[in-house]
């Protein structure tokens, strides 16, 4: 990678940090969903913002004692929070609702109370506290609430009786009645959800999640399928999926990390072939996935669609540690032939070439998935903060995760 | 006198069992009540697939200007037209199964109620019909869901929906499963402003997520309104129109139509065949239980068709036929099981499958992978902007056995033929490979799949050794 490349990478990765500094309420650690002004709090920003906050003090960009001040807000107003089935909770048996109000916590538009952006908070939690490893009160503290918070989650209640876990309940239905099926950003949250000490997964839900899979040749490519790019990304900004394999994974010869790869090089081949013949799609223009369009906020896939032409360049940059080259030269080929996507170096939602449209501001989950892709492309930090944390080779192990660092 | 085989119900199995066994010198009475023909010509697959078809020739109209032939700008859709080249089709080709053409085969038909009087004997009006094998192809009827104030609004089922003489302006559409899809996306193109509802996250839930998806990215583009994961919770009448109302989840909300149409919900036709003096056990869910020889709990009589199976299409009860003849008559064991099955939706595009699904497999511990190709890199599909769609074939994992397979295309229906075919005489993707297939055609995509096969089987190893022998010819 060249010194140019480099230097993108870092000031693409310091403006999408910057959205955290921007956009938190520093009474309780909440962060915008979105940059616009009535945008409410998402629980899986505050996720990313608590993995990020390490990624600042390393990068100089805060002091080690604001990021403890940070992290620690939000845990403690986490752990206050209220959690009971009443309709304006914060949460539910250890988990929480999707969007809460950046000043109150409590839960707005209702929303459902979300194991997936649960497992995300908690992922950022637990990168938190494995970072944070010094003796002073506040970072002692920070550990303490971090392992309050992921031990009281109930992810065995999230199965609602069955083997997926539930994408997610409501006082007013209760439980919604679709569970984490098929490949997709789940992986985190089974092995999450496996490696609890107090309210694991029933010990089939890795693998009964495993066989909704699909293994497909593709473009010429063998991988396990799944149409949106984001999917094939947002476990892997925590867990290090190089080398280690569970059972599916074994019979393929494969690993997730590699997948992602394939998924990548197949998302190009779309792009190149461009069959709906949208404005922009070339093997340097890609990145299909969940994000602002047009016509709103939607998970686009490929190549069964849905495809209205709209790119996420976040998605596209966050392919930096799986294939850096591809990634860096897609996302500066975009930003020399659309200058207005990098407005202040932080990238969009999504832009649609075909119909001459940018998703206004920033979405947080964006930011956080470039921050913590593009430090792992460079420093490995955040897979290695999540390496030390017990629980995580627990719910591998019990995920049946072999070998590479596990081994 | 006593018949060798008695059937009753004049449907597609019960015809084709009558025919079959007659030609082969069996004594064959057929008991029926209505029309000769069943579901599938009165109600069912012909006279939908006609109506589709006026809907295809109106939708390919619509979007003749992407094929720089200039549309008329104001497309007239003559439904009662279409409704009665509907009748017409059927007529054409209830003729076939005719109680005269039946006759002249030599089947004895008897019109009239039949109720077993015990196990070897059937009666119809006065008339007891003495027989050493029976089988019982009484179909099946709609069963609409119980839904509060359904009933009193009035509703649309198969069985009725043909006799409509105008389009409706607003069509609602209870149930995304096959006939649901077909007669949505039909009646949306000849002119209605379709919604459909769906209990489910997708539609056709027995299908492939991905083909499902096609389809509601077509039936979104195509300007249907689309409620998945929705139930219908009360309907009533407001102003002459019928108030649909929904709940997806905790979100509640309401839709005025014209008409609604119930494409969920079917029960087994045994009312009155008196069973039990036959000792034939039933239940709601699944009508006539048999075993996979198609015999019955008792084994003097068999059952076929709808009133026992899942699968409720005119060409399994074609291969069912056989079943029971070469059993009941011939002291065969044919097993169903045995069979390989191919169906399909007859939406646009349309979705055919054959075999295993990848989740069956998975389930049964068979390492599985899928060979896809996409419509839109078939070289007569772009030609004729055919291009939504894919074959994925699955093969056993490390061989080139062919476990299942789904089509998504505008022919799907004629492509998953090939496939069919290859499983049930156990053809491997090698052998499709070396197949030359006229070019350009759409059915090349199963080609291009046994290609990929070909291409993903060549080991490191091998391509090493090839280099190795190309190098070698340089020299």
């Amino acid at each position: 990678m060249s010194r140019s490349d480099t230097e993108l990478l870092a000031r693409l990765q310091r403006a999408a940090f910057d959205y955290f500094t921007e956009y938190v309420n520093p009474a309780n650690g909440l962060v915008r969903d979105t940059s616009r002004p009535d945008s409410p709090a998402s629980i899986a920003v505050v996720g990313f913002a608590l993995a990020s906050y390490p990624v600042g003090v390393e990068r100089g960009w805060m002091t080690r004692e604001d990021a403890a001040t940070r992290t620690l807000t939000a845990l403690r107003f986490f752990r206050a929070s209220p959690q009971g089935s009443e309709p304006d909770a914060t949460g539910y048996k250890g988990f929480y609702y999707h969007f809460l109000d950046m000043t109150t916590g409590r839960r707005v538009w209702h929303c459902e109370l979300s194991p997936i952006d649960t497992a995300l908070l908690v992922a950022g939690v637990l990168t938190a506290s494995a970072y944070f490893d010094e003796d002073s009160k506040d970072e002692c503290e920070i550990r303490h609430l971090a392992e309050v918070l992921y031990r009281r989650i109930d992810w065995r209640w999230a199965q609602n009786e069955e083997s997926p876990v539930s994408q997610g309940w409501k006082p007013e239905c209760g439980f919604l009645h679709y569970g984490w099926e098929g490949y997709n950003e789940a992986a985190v949250l089974y092995v999450l959800a496996a490696g609890s000490p107090t309210h694991p997964v029933s010990k089939d839900s890795f693998l009964a999640w495993t066989l909704t899979y699909q293994w497909e040749n593709l473009y010429g490519h063998d991988f396990l399928y799944a149409g949106p790019l984001f999917v094939h990304q947002f476990s892997h900004a925590f867990i290090d999926f190089r080398g280690i394999r569970d059972r599916f994974m074994r019979e393929k010869r494969s690993d997730y990390f590699q997948n992602t790869i394939e998924a990548i090089a197949v998302q190009q081949e779309y792009a190149r072939r461009n069959p709906l013949e949208l404005v922009g799609y070339d093997a340097s223009c890609f990145g299909i996935s969940a994000g602002e369009g047009p016509s709103g906020y939607m998970a686009r896939a490929i190549p069964y669609g849905p495809d209205d032409g709209t790119i996420s360049p976040s998605a596209t940059l966050s392919c930096v540690p799986f294939t850096p080259d591809v990634a860096v030269s897609a996302t500066r080929a975009m930003i020399d032939r659309y200058p207005s996507i990098a407005c202040q170096w932080r990238l969009p939602s999504g832009f649609n070439a075909t119909k001459a449209w940018i998703s206004p501001g920033w979405f947080g989950l964006d930011q956080g998935i470039v921050v913590l892709m593009i430090e792992n492309h460079r420093s490995e930090l955040i897979w290695n903060l999540f390496k030390r944390c017990p629980h995580i080779e627990r719910g591998l192990r019990r995920s049946g995760f072999r070998g590479g660092w596990l081994a | 006198m006593t018949y060798n085989l008695v059937v009753v119900g004049g449907g597609p199995a019960g015809i084709l069992v009558a025919m079959r066994a007659v030609s082969l010198g069996a004594k064959v009475a057929l008991v029926e009540r209505a029309e000769l023909g069943g579901v599938c010509i009165n109600v069912g697959c012909i006279p939908s697939k006609a109506l589709i078809a006026t809907s295809r020739v109106v939708a390919d109209a619509r979007n003749a200007k992407h094929f720089g032939a200039g549309a008329p700008r104001d497309l007239d859709v003559d439904f009662g037209a279409a409704m009665e080249r509907v009748r017409h089709v059927r007529d054409r080709v209830a003729k076939g199964s005719s109680v005269e053409s039946l006759e002249s085969m030599g089947i004895e038909v008897v019109r009239g109620d039949a109720s077993f009087v015990d196990s070897r004997t059937v009666k119809v009006g006065a008339r007891e019909l003495r027989f050493k094998k029976a089988l019982i192809a009484t179909g099946a009827r709609p069963k609409p869901p119980t839904i509060p104030g359904l009933v009193d609004a009035g509703y649309l089922t198969y069985e009725t929906v043909f006799d409509l003489r105008a389009c409706p302006r607003r069509f609602l559409v209870m149930g995304g499963g096959p006939t649901g899809c077909e007669l949505a996306q039909a009646f949306h193109r000849l002119g209605a402003h379709v919604t459909i509802v769906q209990d489910e996250p997708m539609f056709l839930r027995q299908e492939e997520r991905d083909a499902a998806q096609i389809l509601s990215n077509v039936f979104a583009r195509e300007g249907m309104e689309l409620h998945l994961n929705t139930e219908v919770t009360s309907v009533r009448v407001e102003g002459g129109a019928k108030v649909v109302c929904l709940r997806s989840d905790d979100h509640e909300s309401s839709v005025t139509v014209d008409e609604i149409f119930v494409g969920t919900g079917r029960v087994a036709n045994v009312d009155g065949l008196n069973l039990e003096a036959a000792r034939v056990e039933y239940d709601e869910t699944h009508g006539i239980v048999v075993d996979d020889f198609l015999r019955t709990t008792n084994h003097r009589i068999y059952a076929a068709g709808d009133v026992c199976f899942e699968h409720k299409f005119i060409h399994i009860e074609d291969a069912s036929a056989r079943i029971v003849v070469d059993n009941a008559l011939f002291l065969r064991r044919e097993r169903l099981s045995a069979l390989t099955i191919p169906w399909c939706t007859y939406t646009d595009p349309e979705i055919a499958h054959v075999g295993m699904y990848v989740r069956d497999a998975i389930a049964r511990g068979i390492p599985i992978k899928t060979f896809t190709v996409l419509m839109h890199d078939v070289d007569r599909a772009i030609t004729d902007a055919e291009e939504d769609g894919f074959v994925k074939i699955h093969v056993r994992e490390g061989t080139d056995e062919i476990l299942g397979a789904t089509v998504v295309a505008r022919h799907a229906g004629e492509m998953i033929n090939d496939l069919s075919l290859a499983m049930t005489a156990k053809i491997g993707l090698s052998e499709i490979a070396r197949v030359v297939r006229a070019y350009p055609t759409q059915a090349a995509a199963v080609k291009m799949a046994a290609d990929a096969y070909e291409s993903a089987s060549v080991t490191p190893r091998r391509k090493k050794l090839r280099s190795a022998w190309n190098r070698l010819l340089r020299l």
